[in-house]
């Protein structure tokens, strides 16, 4: 409960009444407000306190922040300044250094146990954690300490979620994803994609305001309600893989008119994500939709598994469907989607041009 | 004296950590430090070319194409592709829409609010925030009702007692200058910018899929098919929306973002004279307009010495080397000689402190940047040199023409522009260039569909086989913080060696053998700092660069033989 009587709390600490009032004076004066906003604040503080949010930024490249600041409904502005608190964000805040550290530390201390944490970037285990400090402290100690007394954790991008591209072999610096370096996390959410897509990463925080829970998961802690899926599942060009149309030169007539784009590369069938259907940047288009194979990024390891990027899907090495039909931890309408993942698959080994040789692709074709 | 640690240094891309020794109210002494590494590099060992700009896109996620672009031009020319004219016209569009966008965000939301105090906003008349708005610009958006409408949205914001990122920050430090109408005005246009620059950037999701992270990059063109007559292609319908948000894009440029720099400056003009920094200036110049071997650039070239714009040299990769007598790397040839990006080495040796730690070891080695030197010299690169260079190239005129007319609107001097006032001008000089030109881009396009040339891609050298068995190429690129380059050898259709040399390693790096100091810590020299508790000076000149730390950390390999060929965009 995030906004439980704040007046009992209060008193349990043995602040009356009273001081509460006095503390909402002089806030009142410290902001330079009337004597009357006084009440304004008491009742605002008392009634509804914004979730607490603190994002944290490791080994990344900021690119899930701008998603989220790509973000249309709710907007960011939205957010913070009517839906959430957001007391800390490194590329987003005003205060800098120790005053920056001690929003941080201040938050995580005074709110243990309610606040949520959403993670960017993985978490270097290497060289004693000097592969990425901040104020000093390794990444690995504040992933421990702000992610360990959160309510809830959410790993936004397929870094912080899986390890992402700094995990990618050979992973010089030992980097780790939120799951592995903060052993026990409570309630971790994985938002994969490079980046998350700004509407996915609105939508879950949505999502829990509006049904003060938190969604069903798949084998990945990824939402159903944005990875049940297959881009293939929802990919407006699926009818042409069906046809067996597929664009075999970059700009040839297939290209120019949108058929399937299997042969050049495409990772959507193997990969869960919701970009068919939401899109990207309020809807205005998508990487298929640009004319690009998709590659692959809201999944485990997929610069090792996925690349080259190229290359159709069952030659790219580490490509396993097997994984796709573990049901653990599944709900009704994921097991919709493994079996749509399994039939697309059946599809891509019957339309396959080359040799199949693996054992995994006999596995797919039995 | 006082010793001031900024850690973290925010509303910045990636971590950056300044140290610095504080006397008499002003800076003596800087160390610029970047505590977060990668190895981005590293992992792109082995993979396919064709593959690289994806992974290296990942570098940054703020200035999202700069990487991949720079790597196709890299790779292109290794293997000698050759990208077609309408390849050539959409990379502008999408570097231009990066640099215009990237600007803007840069000054409302990282910047701005060094100058801007939002809780002053509060005691704004909204009457008067509409008399300043409508007597620096036509926009709009500048009723008193409107004014009053943020304000109060302000107001409700902190009544509720939750300041979130607005929080701890140094509202009411005597360094803050604006009037609390002015400070209205600010505060409207960042949420303004907000909302602006999720729609502006739809240029991207159109010419690329998505921001960030644009997917339509190839090696040898781009991948957003070109046809009139499908639906599935870049088409008619394409250039009327492009049309329609590139007009939207320079209109905001124009009458909000120009007029806000001119309006704020005027209330801090004596940081015309603070942040001059090292004086040196380089920019590689940019956006090809015609298709030869070497085309003209609308953003010219050129490297500018001491502060002389009346002699403009010219650049020659060969010039440059990185150094690590400073930073967490040992070199084979020792640590006190420097390395041509062709043959440099990196092998990261992280020798600081052990964290949790109070003080780096500024004597030693103290960051994971190292420091690039043109001729053995630091040079400053970003806006600000780009500016410079085509100011003192007379070239694109309009650039003289602006520079000209914001020095004169300000009452200063061109010594002026060497200033963190100066970068932030010509970072607002630069966006309002780019987006006037970007209207003549989408004209080419439309031109090249008239005349049925729809070409995207050279598919001749697409397949590993038709590439020379052993290649070198090197790709530039101005991304928006400045002067990009990446370097790659190629072998038997994979990648043997892969590495960068970006704007944030030339102005953040950190000290070089001689013991002279890097753009940044040369420019912190001298900035006022009146309440050392307080930073907030020495954020305005970090942030006057517009840092952008994940792109400055890289590691590179030694690169053991000879170029048989090295060909330079």
């Amino acid at each position: 409960m995030i906004a439980h009587s704040l007046t009992q709390e209060l008193e349990e600490r043995g602040i009356s009444r009273r001081d509460f009032l006095g503390f909402c004076a002089s806030m009142a004066a410290i902001l330079g407000l009337p004597e009357t906003a006084t009440n304004a604040i008491a009742a605002a503080v008392e009634s509804e306190a914004r979730p607490i949010l603190v994002w944290l930024e490791f080994q990344d490249c900021a690119g899930n922040t701008e998603s989220f600041l790509r973000a249309s409904h709710p907007t960011v502005a939205d957010l913070i300044l009517d839906t959430i608190s957001l007391n800390y964000h490194e590329t987003l805040m005003a205060a800098a250094g120790s005053q920056a550290e001690s929003a941080l530390t201040q938050t995580v201390h005074d709110n243990a146990g309610k606040y949520i944490a959403l993670v960017e970037g993985s978490i270097p285990s290497g060289a004693d954690g000097a592969y990425c400090t901040i104020g000093g402290k390794s990444a690995l100690q504040i992933a421990r300490d702000v992610c360990g007394g959160a309510a809830a954790t959410i790993a936004v991008g397929t870094c912080a979620a899986f390890g992402g591209i700094p995990a990618a072999r050979p992973n010089p610096t030992g980097a780790l994803s939120v799951a592995d370096a903060v052993p026990g996390v409570k309630n971790l959410i994985n938002m994969s994609a490079c980046p998350a897509n700004g509407e996915n990463i609105t939508a879950l925080i949505v999502y829990y305001l509006t049904l003060k829970r938190w969604p069903p998961l798949d084998q990945y802690r990824r939402p159903l309600f944005a990875y049940g899926k297959t881009i293939h599942d929802n990919c407006e060009r699926r009818a042409h893989f069906d046809a067996g149309q597929y664009v075999e030169a970059w700009g040839d007539e297939a290209h120019r008119h949108g058929q399937c784009l299997y042969k050049m590369g495409c990772k959507g069938p193997a990969t869960s994500q919701n970009c068919p259907v939401v899109k990207w940047n309020e809807g205005t288009n998508w990487p298929i939709g640009c004319g690009h194979p998709c590659i692959g990024c809201a999944e485990p390891n997929f610069w090792d598994t996925m690349t080259p990027f190229y290359q159709r899907l069952p030659n790219v090495v580490g490509f396993n469907v097997g994984r796709w039909v573990d049901p653990v931890g599944l709900g009704l309408t994921s097991l919709v989607a493994a079996a749509a993942v399994l039939h697309g698959v059946g599809e891509v080994v019957r339309h396959r041009v080359g040799k199949a040789s693996s054992t995994e692709e006999k596995t797919e074709s039995e | 004296m006082a010793h001031v640690v900024v850690d973290p240094v925010t509303r910045i891309e990636g971590h950056l950590r300044v140290e610095a020794e504080v006397d008499g109210g002003a800076v003596k002494e800087a160390w610029s430090s970047s505590t977060m590494f990668r190895g981005i590099e590293l992992i792109l060992r082995g993979r396919d070319p064709r593959d690289a700009w994806a992974f290296a896109q990942r570098i940054c996620g703020v200035c999202t194409t700069v990487h991949a672009i720079a790597s196709i031009r890299a790779v292109e020319k290794a293997i000698g592709a050759v990208p077609p004219p309408n390849a050539r016209l959409l990379r502008n569009l999408i570097m231009a829409a990066q640099s215009v966008q990237d600007h803007v965000v840069h000054f409302y939301h990282l910047h701005a609010l060094d100058w801007v105090d939002i809780v002053s906003a509060l005691d704004a008349d909204p009457a008067k925030t509409s008399s300043l708005a409508q007597s620096i610009s036509d926009w709009p958006l500048s009723s008193t009702t409107y004014f009053s409408g943020v304000r109060d949205r302000i107001k409700t914001f902190v009544q509720r007692g939750q300041l979130g990122p607005f929080a701890n920050a140094y509202w009411g430090h005597p360094a803050y200058r604006l009037p609390p109408e002015a400070n209205l005005l600010a505060v409207a246009h960042y949420l303004e910018a907000l909302d602006w620059q999720r729609r502006f950037i739809k240029i991207h999701a159109i010419l690329g899929g998505k921001n960030p992270h644009l997917q339509s990059f190839l090696v040898g063109g781009m991948v957003t098919p070109v046809d009139p007559d499908s639906q599935n292609a870049l088409n008619i319908d394409t250039i009327a929306a492009l049309d329609k948000l590139v007009a939207d894009g320079l209109a905001f440029v124009s009458r909000v973002y120009l007029p806000d720099v001119l309006a704020i400056a005027s209330f801090y003009k004596d940081w015309a004279s603070i942040g001059a920094g090292i004086g040196n200036y380089m920019a590689y110049g940019d956006y090809p307009e015609d298709d030869s071997e070497n085309p003209q650039l609308f953003l010219p070239t050129g490297i500018i010495h001491g502060r002389d714009l009346t002699k403009i040299g010219t650049v020659d990769q060969a010039m440059i080397t990185e150094q690590v007598a400073h930073s967490w790397y040992d070199y084979s040839v020792g640590d006190d000689k420097g390395l041509n990006p062709f043959k440099g080495e990196t092998t990261p040796h992280y020798t600081g402190p052990k964290p949790p730690y109070e003080r780096l070891e500024v004597a030693q080695k103290y960051s994971w940047l190292k420091s690039p030197r043109y001729d053995g010299a630091a040079m400053e690169v970003g806006p600000l040199a780009r500016m410079l260079v085509a100011y003192a190239s007379g070239r694109p005129a309009r650039v003289k023409e602006l520079v000209d007319k914001t020095l004169s609107t300000l009452g200063v001097g061109p010594a002026a522009l060497f200033s963190t006032l100066g970068r932030v001008a010509a970072r607002a000089i630069e966006a309002q260039v780019l987006v006037e030109s970007m209207d003549n881009w989408v004209r080419g396009l439309a031109d090249n569909m008239a005349r049925r040339d729809y070409r995207i891609q050279d598919n001749s050298k697409w397949e590993p086989g038709s590439w020379p068995s052993d290649c070198f190429g090197a790709g530039f690129h101005e991304a928006p913080r400045g002067a990009l380059g990446h370097w790659v050898h190629i072998s038997n259709g994979s990648i043997i060696n892969y590495q960068c040399v970006v704007p944030s390693t030339w102005n953040a790096g950190p000290r070089d053998a001689q013991g002279h100091p890097g753009p940044y810590e040369v420019a912190l020299v001298g900035t006022p700092v009146a309440k050392p508790e307080q930073p907030l000076e020495i954020l305005r000149t970090l942030h006057s660069f517009d840092p952008c730390m994940a792109c400055g950390v890289h590691v590179v390999d030694a690169m053991k033989r000879e170029l048989a060929r090295v060909r330079v965009v």
